[in-house]
């Protein structure tokens, strides 16, 4: 692929905290290489703004290779920009071109309160995960990994559904800023392993209840999550969350 | 969990919404094939008689009573998730992600919503008071029956010279075929259905079903405004 050089205007979102109000401000960055990715172009203009002894623009990034879930910028309408099946930091500069104008949001969601910048407050997350998101495991000599046979199309729809790295990319592509697909993901990923079955009635029902507490919204398949995906996750999950749900809430004997 | 918890529930809501929806699918099968008789060629004989069962037999009566209970709760119910959902976001964002992630009508299910809801008000204020409250001319069947002549009612009303009536119901099919679009196979979704298999089939029958009911529905004032019968 050829190599350019690109001059850009960035319209980013500033704001000090989650108290005070936030506005854009606009940035004209100069010859950024096409080879870079979308956080190097940022890492040039937070250098940038150090000399000038400005505040640097916050944003959250860990691993850069795709698979952590921490960064989190809304690019020009799409969450992680517009690539298919991309992270932020998987997304490279020769997806833009020299003269654009690149607007670059937060996650918008009451429920990831803005920190500071781009940086959004995702422990709500964290939250629906502890409520049930997980398997309990008795201590004592690791089991047979082959011990309890799984039907191999299972596993592998379970393993596409853990690939969910819990950006909060769904909650933000999303007109309800739901939380489903996300949600739906972690539960088939255990509903359909031997593993998760002692705990697969309490998980969806607790999970639910601490997603609907966490002040999400509720889902109405417009299917933004999925086409925002950077993991692929599908759809279908959530079609299985409700089932999982109905299930459970109604057979339960309380 | 109680009954509460789980119809409160973000899942439970919109399993109310699938339900009923769904309900409201199967009167629109009943509603086209009934109203369909007007093309029976018999200057409304056959339309009168069918209406006839409908308004005087007690088991579409006792489904009427249900038929309104889950109108209701389908409105109620859709306009508090339509305000619940909007008050997620916060601040709104600069750019939208729009037609690029997602189907317009699927975002404007609460807009489609209350066209068919104000088309329904007036609807009901064409056909269903006059026939159940206020009266309507009747007519004698070739068997002898006397019953309302809702057939002239309808002719009345779309007739020349009514055309923002014709305009107005136009609207309002256009409105469900685009609800029904979205809303067909989402109810099957928020019910639970994801297989593969099955969720292609409920797909394309809800594209189907959108398109040929409310095609149904238009051509009657329209057969009338043009005096096709």
């Amino acid at each position: 692929m050829e190599h350019y050089n690109m001059n850009l205007t960035l319209k980013v979102w500033r704001q000090e905290d989650s108290q005070k109000k936030g506005n854009f401000e606009t940035y004209k960055v100069e010859n950024i290489s096409s080879e870079m990715s979308f956080l190097e172009m940022f890492d040039v203009l937070n250098e940038r703004l150090i000399q000038e002894n400005k505040e640097p623009i916050a944003f959250d990034h860990d691993c850069r290779e795709g698979i952590c879930g921490a960064c989190s910028m809304y690019i020009d309408g799409k969450p992680h920009g517009p690539w298919e099946q991309n992270t932020t930091c998987q997304l490279h500069m020769r997806a833009f071109k020299d003269g654009d104008t690149v607007v670059v949001e937060p996650w918008r969601a009451k429920a990831f309160p803005v920190i500071k910048d781009l940086v959004v407050d995702r422990t709500a997350f964290d939250r629906i995960i502890q409520a049930g998101g997980y398997i309990s495991v008795n201590t004592g000599n690791a089991v047979d990994a082959n011990a309890l046979p799984v039907e191999k199309a299972k596993a592998d729809e379970s393993f596409a559904s853990a690939a969910c790295i819990g950006c909060g990319a769904c909650v933000a592509a999303c007109k309800n800023s739901s939380a489903m697909l996300f949600v739906s993901a972690k539960v088939t990923h255990l509903a359909l392993l031997p593993q998760g079955g002692p705990e697969r009635k309490t998980r969806v029902v607790d999970m639910i209840a601490q997603m609907d507490k966490e002040g999400f919204g509720a889902c109405t398949s417009t299917g933004a999550c999925e086409a925002t995906c950077p993991k692929g996750i599908s759809i279908s999950n959530i079609a299985r969350l409700n089932k999982e749900f109905t299930l459970a809430s109604l057979l339960s004997e309380k | 969990m109680t009954w509460k918890h789980v119809f409160t529930s973000s899942v439970g809501r919109k399993l109310t919404m699938g339900l009923t929806g769904i309900f409201l699918i199967l009167f629109l099968i009943v509603h086209v094939g009934l109203n369909a008789c007007i093309w029976a060629n018999d200057n409304g004989v056959m339309f009168n008689r069918a209406a006839h069962f409908m308004g005087d037999n007690v088991v579409p009566r006792i489904l009427e009573i249900g038929l309104f209970v889950f109108f209701i709760l389908h409105i109620i119910q859709g306009l508090m998730l339509v305000a619940s959902n909007r008050s997620k976001r916060g601040t709104a964002y600069a750019v939208n992600y729009g037609n690029r992630g997602s189907k317009w009508y699927s975002r404007s299910m609460g807009l489609l919503g209350t066209i068919i809801l104000l088309f329904l008000v007036i609807h009901l204020a064409h056909f269903w008071i006059p026939s159940r409250i206020t009266g309507v001319a009747e007519t004698t069947l070739p068997n002898g029956v006397v019953v309302h002549d809702l057939f002239s009612l309808m002719k009345a009303t779309f007739a020349k010279g009514e055309e923002w009536v014709v305009i107005l119901y136009t609207i309002g099919c256009i409105s469900l075929a685009y609800h029904l679009a979205h809303g067909f196979q989402s109810a099957f979704r928020s019910l639970g259905v994801h297989n593969k298999k099955y969720s292609a089939l409920l797909t394309t029958t809800g594209y189907a079903f959108a398109i040929i009911v409310p095609l149904g529905f238009i051509m009657m004032p329209i057969s009338m405004y043009f005096n096709w019968i």
